[in-house]
């Protein structure tokens, strides 16, 4: 059977380094079943998250040979195993031990951005009615697993650490999905703009490139807040205008 | 003297999918105070790969649902061993939960008349899954969790409980160790709420994650609760079976549900040679009148595909047998073939499908919208547990309460596909209301330091041992075992053997090392979890062996008759006796309540 080396970082927060281990693979693996197999023939404490192994649950994310990724969803036939093959941490979030890092920051920005507020039910019995068009673009920031690989990409947090100006660009999706959803009555624009720092957001669209889920965050969710920010702040008219109809 | 942290709350609910999450809300907006553990992150809970949808007779698709419906084909589906007042309760209750969803921002597919969609499923009569695509468990764990955290309910992410507390006895609180650091921490809690789901892990082949170690079912059979029909594990159908790195993984029924056809290797669609007498006047012996079926066609019956789950296992097991299987060892699932009957397959296969167009596109290179899939059975859910009150979902254990998969008697010997979901809202829900009633009416229990200083020495233990046996290979030993020999074909000679080898696995157990230290080790998480995992393995395999019949999801080579002669229904149910051992009984099921008995015969 083939072998492969896995050149895979070990340590906490104080110290690691990369360990190698050589391991069988065989058709069909992902880098998780290698990481796995590792786990449980040569090293019982490597930690590392996972659930699904399927792309649902945005457990497993790491840097793949540099590139951020869902082990459970990287195949071993796309990646070269001539020459080992690094795993490491996602590089956004402090580390805790091995592939795991802290994320609780995470947590914590999405509690404070405002909660949906629905518009008084449409019918009689307490419910809705809404057209499948008028849902589509939110539903699809709702296919966020939270993986919050698109944060670890993101140059404001990675390499300016702005972790508390920026909310990032998972947050802007969700920021996006609440603002979009046809019921909600909310209006985060303020926020947006002033503490969730959108503007640090120059559009470089390598969340975008990363989301597994492939949700095209930047065309579909940040330049439209941004524009909306724009239209409430700096057009006079329009500022006017959504006094008498706060939300479209 | 151990070192821990404390944590006092009114109710501390363990395990943070659907069910542990909506009893977490349901309590903390009754006013007390609340604590929820999960051993990974929020929102990675098993709800979030829920692929299908949520059952719910809204009656949005089709108004001759209605809650009648619903109950007698759960009842149906679950071979009429279900706890009754749970199926009525359940089939009553899901339309407002989830409504309630939508309330709290859950945006599920829509009808024309900009409604709720509902999508056919096995055992439904009607179109009646609510859901997203073919990721509804995301929206459903999404909306509770995003709810959630603003209801003042405290977190502990990463936080395992390998014991609960008892004092006098009444469930107090429970023991836990926090993963980063590995450090204890004691909840004392007036009233405990396990959701933690289910035991498929004791399993080769399973849908399911790491998590799923059946915790909570050991944990409430050490504090003395009974479980019940945990012979009834439920195979689904169709898992994949090649590349071997996926084997398991779910194959949603929602792509029956959208037309796709099981054929074996002659091309057959086998699944019309057998159609049970319970489901002869539901099911269509004709492929049109099945395609039509799915189309949404309200003359049609369902075709055989969408029959309930443990029979169409039983028939991809029998093809597989008689040389007719797929070249890896399962069947053909295909949907592709309906580019014959419309003229956008792709596109509509990429729209309904999403997730599964994905996963066999990126870990299999196949694409469904183009060739058939392989598929399987794969052990998915377990229908036996934590044995309740159907109204408040309190265990024989005062203050404590089971909700979600860990609970058991809605599903009776078979679970329909979205029932859980709908169950985890439901029962969830009612956890939670009675448990902070409960907490309410008692006051803080008293925790125990020696039982803590017990506890705490037990789970160090493989420290101590850093040259003892390998626990993972403990784990890959019973699961093969587990596999072979509880399996989806059971004998009494198997079960018996099963026995034996749990007792030698057992020993293994307690010898297990691991090397490293406590912070985030999962060598000595997957020793913590072999205890649980025993348990419930021991546990099934002794039903298994009580129960000499084939019925629903248990089959029995040696008896293959639906009933044993005379024995009437019954549940088995397990539990400690005095000498600590583990014993298998038999209880008749309650008489069905005559108004419930005549919604069953109206549905015919
Ligand atoms: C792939 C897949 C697809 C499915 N599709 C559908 C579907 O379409 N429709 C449907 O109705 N059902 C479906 N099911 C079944 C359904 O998803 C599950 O039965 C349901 O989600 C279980 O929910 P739960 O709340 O009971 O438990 P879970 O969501 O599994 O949550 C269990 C929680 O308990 C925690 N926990 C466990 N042990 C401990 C411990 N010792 N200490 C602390 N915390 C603990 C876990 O961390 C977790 O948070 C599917 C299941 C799978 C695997
Ligand atoms: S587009 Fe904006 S949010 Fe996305 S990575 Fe670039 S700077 Fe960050
Ligand atoms: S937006 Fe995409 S990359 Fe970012 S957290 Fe969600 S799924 Fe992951
Ligand atoms: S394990 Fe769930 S996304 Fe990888």
């Amino acid at each position: 059977m083939a072998t492969a080396t896995f050149r895979i970082w070990r340590g906490d927060a104080n110290e690691g380094k990369f360990v190698d281990y050589e391991t069988e693979v065989s058709e069909g693996m992902v880098v998780l079943d290698a990481v796995h197999k590792i786990q449980a023939e040569q090293a019982n404490d490597l930690a590392v998250r996972w659930n699904c192994k399927a792309g649902k649950c945005g457990s497993c994310s790491a840097e793949v040979n540099g590139n951020p990724k869902l082990m459970c969803m990287t195949r071993l036939n796309e990646i070269p195993l001539d020459a080992p093959v690094t795993v490491e941490p996602m590089h956004a979030f402090p580390l805790i031990k091995d592939l795991v890092t802290d994320v609780s920051w995470n947590f914590e920005v999405k509690k404070k951005i405002k909660p949906f507020n629905p518009r008084p039910a449409d019918a009689d019995d307490g419910t809705w009615r809404m057209a499948q068009e008028d849902i589509d673009r939110v539903q699809e920031f709702r296919k966020c697993i939270e993986c919050y690989l698109c944060q670890d990409v993101c140059h404001v947090l990675r390499e300016h650490d702005l972790h508390d100006k920026f909310i990032g660009p998972r947050f802007f999706v969700y920021a996006a999905a609440l603002e979009m959803h046809p019921l909600d009555t909310e209006n985060r624009l303020e926020e947006l703009k002033n503490t969730d720092g959108i503007g640090y957001c120059n559009i470089t669209k390598c969340c975008t490139k990363v989301c597994p889920e492939h949700i095209t965050i930047t065309d579909n969710a940040i330049i439209p807040l941004k524009e909306r920010v724009v239209d409430q702040f700096y057009d006079p008219i329009k500022k006017l205008f959504r006094i008498f109809r706060p939300k479209q | 003297m151990v070192q821990y942290e404390t944590h006092e709350y009114d109710v501390l609910v363990i395990g943070a999918g659907g069910a542990g999450l909506r009893a977490a809300i349901e309590a903390s907006s009754a006013g007390v105070s609340v604590g929820l553990v999960c051993k990974s992150l929020l929102g990675k809970a098993h709800t979030v790969m829920a692929e299908g949808g949520v059952a719910a007779a809204l009656a949005n698709v089709d108004e001759r649902d209605g809650w009648r419906v619903h109950f007698a084909d759960t009842m149906r589906g679950g071979q009429y061993l279900n706890n009754w007042r749970m199926a009525e309760l359940h089939a009553k209750e899901a339309p407002d939960r989830v409504r309630e969803l939508e309330a709290w921002g859950a945006l599920f597919d829509r009808t024309q008349d900009g409604r709720i969609l509902q999508r056919n499923f096995g055992g439904h009569q009607y179109p009646r899954l609510a859901h997203v695509g073919d990721r509804t468990g995301l929206e459903m764990i999404r909306v509770l969790q995003d709810h959630g955290i603003h209801q003042g309910v405290d977190v502990h992410m990463e936080c395992t409980v390998i014991s609960l507390l008892k004092d006098d006895g009444r469930v107090v609180g429970a023991f836990g160790y926090e993963r980063e650091k590995g450090r204890f921490k004691i909840f004392s809690a007036k009233a405990v709420v396990l959701a933690t789901g289910g035991v498929g892990k004791a399993f080769k082949i399973t849908s399911n994650s790491w998590e799923y170690t059946g915790d909570g079912h050991s944990l409430a059979y050490h504090a003395g609760a009974e479980l019940i029909d945990m012979e009834f594990v439920q195979f689904h159908p169709t898992g994949m079976v090649w590349p071997p790195s996926v084997r398991g993984i779910l194959v949603t029924e929602g792509v029956r549900g959208e037309g796709g056809i099981l054929t074996n290797s002659e091309g057959d669609r086998f699944m019309f040679d057998h159609i049970p007498e319970l489901y002869q006047n539901q099911t269509s012996d004709d492929p049109e009148e099945g395609w039509r079926y799915t189309q949404g066609d309200r003359d049609a019956r369902r075709p055989p595909e969408l029959l309930t789950r443990d029979h169409v296992a039983r028939c991809i097991v029998r093809e597989v047998q008689e040389g007719r299987g797929s070249p890896h060892g399962g069947v053909f699932l295909d949907i592709s073939w309906i580019s014959e009957k419309i003229s956008n397959a792709e596109e509509h296969i990429r729209r309904k499908l999403p997730s599964m167009y994905h996963q066999f596109m990126q870990l299999a290179d196949i694409d469904i919208t183009k060739e058939p899939m392989e598929v399987g059975p794969t052990t998915h859910y377990v229908m036996g547990g934590i044995r309740v009150d159907a109204d408040s979902q309190m265990t024989s254990v005062p203050g404590l309460f089971a909700g979600g998969e860990c609970g058991a008697g809605l599903h009776g010997a078979n679970r329909l596909g979205g029932n859980s979901l709908s169950d985890l809202l439901v029962f969830g829900k009612r956890a939670g209301e009675y448990a902070a009633q409960f907490a309410k009416e008692n006051g803080v229990g008293k925790v125990n330091e020696a039982e803590i200083e017990a506890v705490a020495s037990e789970a160090l233990k493989p420290f101590d041992n850093a040259d003892g046996e390998n626990p993972f290979q403990i784990q890959y030993d019973l699961q093969d075992m587990m596999q072979d020999l509880v399996g989806i074909a059971r004998s009494d000679d198997g079960l018996h053997n099963a026995g034996e080898e749990i007792h030698k696995l057992v020993q293994r157990a307690d010898q297990a090392g691991v090397g490293g230290n406590r912070e985030y080790n999962p060598g000595w998480h997957t020793a913590l979890d072999l205890e649980h995992m025993l348990t419930i393995s021991e546990a099934i395999a002794l039903a298994a062996l009580e129960r000499k019949a084939s019925i629903g999801a248990h089959s029995r080579d040696d008896y293959p008759e639906k009933e044993e002669p005379g024995a009437g229904k019954y549940n088995t149910v397990v539990r400690k006796n005095a000498d600590g051992e583990m014993e298998v009984s038999r209880e008749p099921i309650p008489e069905l309540r005559e108004d419930l008995q005549d919604v069953i015969e109206e549905m015919g």
